[in-house]
């Protein structure tokens, strides 16, 4: 048997399981080697190989729009990271943020994040999730024509939103 | 500052299965990825700009007070052999072990503690515990991320949590997992079907499958693939519930084994003990394969119970980094196979042959008493 990696002749054969479906994959001495395969700690194994484009994970399909897109912090480029499923610097995800949301929704188990916020954030990320909520609440209730609710969630958003121009 | 050597003379408890509670969930652990705010991550950085995030982040992980007579040491100061004996012990990770100038190793003396500077993001954290701990080792490695945001500030967005240079690890950027030894579940056949129900709980299984089914040494990593969407907690929580799961019917499966086809556990747990006591040349494989059923033989009572800790340190010491450390030359494979029976030899040489009981008044053996570990 090949390489899923070159042309050398497979010695490793691995098998995973993700979301129930069980990924089979074969690998040369060398290639099991340099990703870490033979390492049964095996970390970072899942994402190094969805990151190099592991032959048998769906490929995601090139976001045509986004194609030429260059980060202006660090000069990543949407090619790069459609080619090593990594991001140049913090800013890429500003930079290529729907193209990276539309892959997220995939890859984990929500959208938003819930967990520890740095210290220094947690008041600015509980006014940026109490302003989401409203504006959700916002788009319901001019949807069921409730424009007396809607007025009252336009002001208390428009309050709120004050505030982060007066902090910036 | 610890040096290499005292870290090699001085494995964690974590690794020589020392603590107790072990039989079934070798160890557990929890990581954490962070990067610093609009600086290149390190994969598509350049050599100084990396020098220049190690100067900023090292002092600070070395202030730590978790970190004090630690082990620090910048990754090309270090031969490629001892890096490869530090992934062996799972103290830094194979692609840390890749990296030269510009990324650093910092473990701390107990060795529960390992910090990666410019691994795939600027900071990878992790923490080890022995047995099912996940709880533990995150508080411990989150007290750590606590101290050091005060200084170092970490990119961080409102809507998709902690930036990391892979979007799989974004949101929490933790990865928590425990290491199971799960022979029963193996023997048994059974284990597919577990490990199947597993990974459809959006958590992730890890076995090393030669032909067929069976993994290197019965070894299994259960981990979460999410990490957006759900608080550290409820992931932990999620992990640990189903790890206890799996370690219940592992141990049912040992059981079961046992009243159902004592001649083929004592059959195995015999020849077992037999080759690795015996043995003059033996491959990497062979020699996991038989210290895993050794180690189940200690759980079910046939050798003392210090046995399992003894295996333990074994799977660590015949893997081939420390062989080559141990011998002090290069060794080509049938050299390694001869040094690595030499060690398992020279470390059973005083464990005595399995007991098995003949119970009266029912076929087969049993172990000699009703202590099976765990259960």
């Amino acid at each position: 048997m090949q390489c899923n990696f070159c042309d050398s002749k497979a010695t490793v054969f691995l098998t995973q399981l993700i979301d129930g479906e069980m990924k089979k994959m074969c690998l040369c001495e060398q290639c099991a080697q340099e990703k870490g395969v033979t390492d049964p700690a095996g970390f970072a194994l899942g994402d190094s190989l969805i990151g190099e484009g592991f032959p048998l994970e769906a490929v995601p399909v090139a976001g045509s729009a986004d194609e030429g897109v260059t980060c202006p912090v660090c000069g990543f480029t949407f090619k790069k990271f459609q080619q090593v499923g990594r991001l140049g610097c913090s800013e890429c995800y500003e930079t290529f943020g729907s193209e990276i949301s539309r892959r997220l929704k995939g890859m984990h188990k929500g959208t938003t994040h819930l967990g520890r916020v740095p210290e220094g954030l947690v008041e600015e990320h509980a006014r940026q999730q109490r302003l989401d909520q409203l504006r959700s609440r916002l788009d319901a209730s001019i949807a069921a024509e409730n424009y007396e609710e809607a007025a009252g969630l336009r002001d208390e958003i428009q309050e709120l939103e004050t505030i982060e121009v007066a902090q910036t | 500052m610890m040096r290499f050597s005292t870290l090699l003379k001085h494995p964690a408890d974590w690794m020589t299965g020392a603590a107790a509670g072990t039989s079934v969930v070798l160890t557990s652990r929890v990581r954490l990825a962070r990067n610093l705010r609009r600086e290149p991550f390190p994969g598509w950085s350049t050599k100084e700009r990396r020098v220049s995030v190690l100067d900023r982040v090292k002092p600070e992980v070395e202030a730590l007070p978790e970190m004090k007579n630690g082990f620090s040491q910048e990754l090309d100061a270090l031969t490629s052999l001892q890096k490869q004996v530090l992934v062996e012990r799972h103290l830094i990770s194979r692609e840390q072990a890749a990296r030269g100038e510009g990324s650093a190793a910092i473990v701390n003396r107990k060795q529960a503690l390992c910090l990666m500077i410019n691994e795939e993001d600027h900071l990878r954290m992790q923490s080890i515990r022995p047995g099912l701990a996940l709880k533990e080792a995150y508080d411990l490695v989150s007290s750590v991320d606590s101290q050091l945001e005060g200084n170092l500030e970490f990119a961080f967005d409102h809507e998709i949590g902690y930036l990391s240079a892979c979007p799989t690890n974004l949101g929490t950027g933790m990865r928590a997992s425990a290491m199971l030894h799960l022979p029963g579940l193996v023997l048994s056949d059974q284990i597919a079907q577990v490990l199947q129900a597993v990974g459809k709980l959006q958590l992730a299984v890890r076995g090393f499958f030669g032909e067929g089914t069976e993994s290197l040494g019965n070894l299994f990593q259960i981990s979460n693939q999410s990490t957006l969407g759900e608080s550290e907690d409820a992931i932990i929580r999620r992990l640990e519930r189903v790890i206890q799961q799996v370690a219940s019917h592992e141990r049912n499966a040992r059981q079961k084994l046992l009243e159902d086809d004592p001649d083929m556990v004592c059959d195995r747990v015999g020849r077992a003990y037999g080759t690795l006591r015996h043995a003059h040349v033996i491959p990497s494989k062979e020699a996991l394969n038989l210290l895993s059923i050794l180690r189940l033989g200690a759980e079910l009572g046939f050798f003392p119970a210090e046995t399992g800790g003894v295996c333990d340190s074994l799977l660590m010491e015949i893997q081939p980094a420390h062989l080559q450390l141990h011998s002090g030359e290069k060794l080509n494979p049938e050299q390694r196979d001869a040094i690595r029976a030499k060690i398992i030899r020279s470390r059973l040489q005083s464990l005595e042959p399995p007991v098995m009981v003949e119970a009266e008044g029912s076929e087969g053996l049993h172990p000699p008493s009703d202590t099976v570990a765990d259960s």
